[in-house]
């Protein structure tokens, strides 16, 4: 559904990404892990078309359903990310305007795609709930809302829109341990349920591990490796990705209770 | 040699941290202190250096008290303890080389005379893994692995004995963090270097500390023996924590704490803290406070502790 083809990504004569292929189908996620400067939230942003509005030139090829967007109008580009693609970012905070209440972002995002206000108030309920979020939530401010509820709403808005490429950059880095182990939930059975297309940006090889399908490590802004999570973590081919398994703190594991 | 008791700090209406008591002895030494965002953890640290001013409770290191000392005590207090920063940034002048910024610290409290200054520079550089010359260079021309390496020779200069690392390599990228994580485990033997280790990742304090405390909400939940709390968890807020940390394969971790509102520090739950996300909440939990006993070989903050570890034992 997705199609990345030669992208290359350059800050004046600087090239910071240049990945040869990336394909997303609908109902996979796809996970990008690299560590800082390597490229991957470069990557994310190319393919959403947010990179040129940055000061990028973007080349190559990015294909949704065989359109390409790459030269893509600013308005023709806006429409098919409001609707088709959307992105989640790691302060879901950022996306929220801080003088509206939750349901009047809501509101303002479906009605611009063309639901009247009565389609719109129930879409963003149910959306709400799809998340695990009561829709009461929708009366408040961005500000009264913890930083995992901060981003279910920035995860139902992208289920209001129905889109169907979600790309997350690092959603749940910023959020403590049982936070992000909810909102991996969430992730995970909305992307099953609604069969979306979710490319996984981190810096965090256990979480896109364990909510992957398939993993690209990038370093220095090209993909050294590529493949099924599980050949990835038990068969790296890389040297760098053995690098990186290797640091990660690992916790012992009980193995049998003790006496 | 480090002890603190009943350490209670207030931010206005919010008690951030509740009656805290934790001890640290000689080096080679370390205390992991755990716990997510506004457990105190952070509090209880800047507390220890004297950067937060406590409302109640005692801190003293090897007997110095940091807030009640006699002028000349206070001043020896400050040399007995080093705080090092999850952003090395906040703490080195961007204006000023590596150099001065350690001879700073070694001036500031007399630890060795005038002319062997420089050859401390360098003896300190060495000891983190840099060179002599990066005593030359300004902050911005180095890496954040390098930076941090600076703050942590600063912070070794005056001979502390204690330091206070505050998130240390959270900033850091893996590969980065596994070598300072290794430098600071040398470090420590090489030293014998007693520390609090302030950090969220549960792995990080397993490889770098024999004790442990939990904390929630300003309060101790559980502490005792790295190894045992951390593999082994009693309290249901350790073991919800323990199961969270997602692990290198290919399934995640399930949420083990139920969903419910997240806690307002400034009105925090009657009882146990953790009583509305817990799942062996009863009654009891949600009136009466739960203090700390021995269950399983360690001291754990929970009316179910008993019921909890024979869960875990399956």
């Amino acid at each position: 559904m997705l199609e990345v083809r030669d992208l290359g990504v350059w800050f004046g004569d600087r090239q910071v990404v240049g990945v040869d292929a990336l394909d997303l189908d609908k109902g996979q996620t796809v996970g990008i892990v690299g560590e800082t400067g390597s490229g991957k939230s470069m990557t994310a942003y190319a393919i959403a078309g947010l990179a040129p509005g940055m000061g990028a030139r973007v080349e190559g090829s990015v294909k949704l359903d065989g359109r390409e967007l790459i030269g893509l109008s600013d308005g023709a580009l806006r429409d098919i990310r409001g609707r088709r693609i959307a992105m989640i970012f790691q302060a879901p905070i950022s996306s929220l305007n801080p003088v509206f209440r939750v349901g009047d972002v809501f509101l303002r995002a479906l009605r611009l795609h063309g639901a009247s206000k009565a389609n719109a108030r129930e879409r963003a309920a149910e959306a709400m709930r799809s998340v695990a979020l009561s829709p009461d939530l929708l009366h408040r401010y961005p500000h009264q809302l913890s930083g995992g509820q901060a981003q279910r709403v920035a995860i139902a808005m992208a289920v209001a829109l129905r889109a169907e490429v979600l790309i997350a950059d690092e959603p749940t880095s910023a959020l403590d341990v049982t936070v992000q182990a909810e909102i991996l939930d969430v992730l995970e059975k909305l992307q099953a349920e609604e069969s979306l297309a979710m490319l996984f940006i981190s810096h965090d090889l256990a979480v896109v591990s364990g909510i992957c399908d398939t993993v690209a490590i990038m370093y220095d802004g090209e993909v050294v490796e590529r493949g099924p999570v599980s050949e990835t973590l038990h068969h790296p081919s890389h040297p760098y990705t053995r690098e990186l398994l290797a640091a990660v703190p690992r916790l012992t594991t009980p193995e049998a209770p003790d006496a | 040699m480090l002890e603190v008791r009943d350490l209670v700090v207030r931010y206005g209406p919010v008690v951030a941290v509740d009656g805290v008591t934790l001890g640290v002895p000689a080096g080679p030494a370390g205390l992991g202190l755990v716990g997510e965002s506004g457990s105190g953890k952070t509090t209880i640290g800047r507390a220890i250096v004297r950067l937060t001013e406590p409302a109640s409770g005692e801190v003293t290191v090897d007997g110095l008290n940091a807030f009640n000392a006699k002028r000349g005590d206070l001043k020896a207090y400050r040399k007995s303890v080093q705080i090092v920063f999850q952003d090395p940034d906040s703490t080195l002048d961007p204006r000023m080389r590596v150099g001065p910024a350690i001879t700073e610290a070694l001036r500031a409290h007399a630890v060795v005379e005038r002319s062997a200054w420089p050859d401390r520079v360098t003896e300190l550089l060495t000891a983190v893994g840099l060179q002599a010359e990066h005593a030359d260079r300004l902050p911005h021309q180095l890496s954040g692995g390098q930076r941090q390496r600076v703050a942590i020779a600063r912070a070794l200069a005056v001979e502390p004995r204690l330091i206070v690392l505050d998130e240390p390599t959270s900033a850091l990228d893996v590969t980065v963090q596994a070598r300072v994580l290794e430098l600071i485990a040398g470090l420590r033997e090489e030293r014998s270097l007693a520390y609090l280790l302030i950090s969220h990742n549960l792995a990080v304090v397993e490889h770098l500390c024999e004790q442990v405390a939990v904390l929630y909400l300003g309060q101790v939940v559980e502490q005792g023996e790295a190894a045992r709390v951390l593999t082994r968890p009693v309290h249901p807020y350790t073991r919800a924590l323990r199961t969270a940390v997602p692990e290198l394969s290919e399934t995640l971790p399930a949420p083990a704490t139920k969903r419910a509102e997240p806690p307002n520090p400034a009105d925090p739950p009657p009882g146990c803290r953790f009583h509305p996300r817990c799942p062996l909440a009863v009654d009891r939990c949600r009136s009466e406070r739960p203090l700390p006993r021995e269950v399983g070989g360690r001291l754990v903050a929970c009316h179910r502790a008993e019921d909890s570890l024979a869960e875990t034992r399956g």
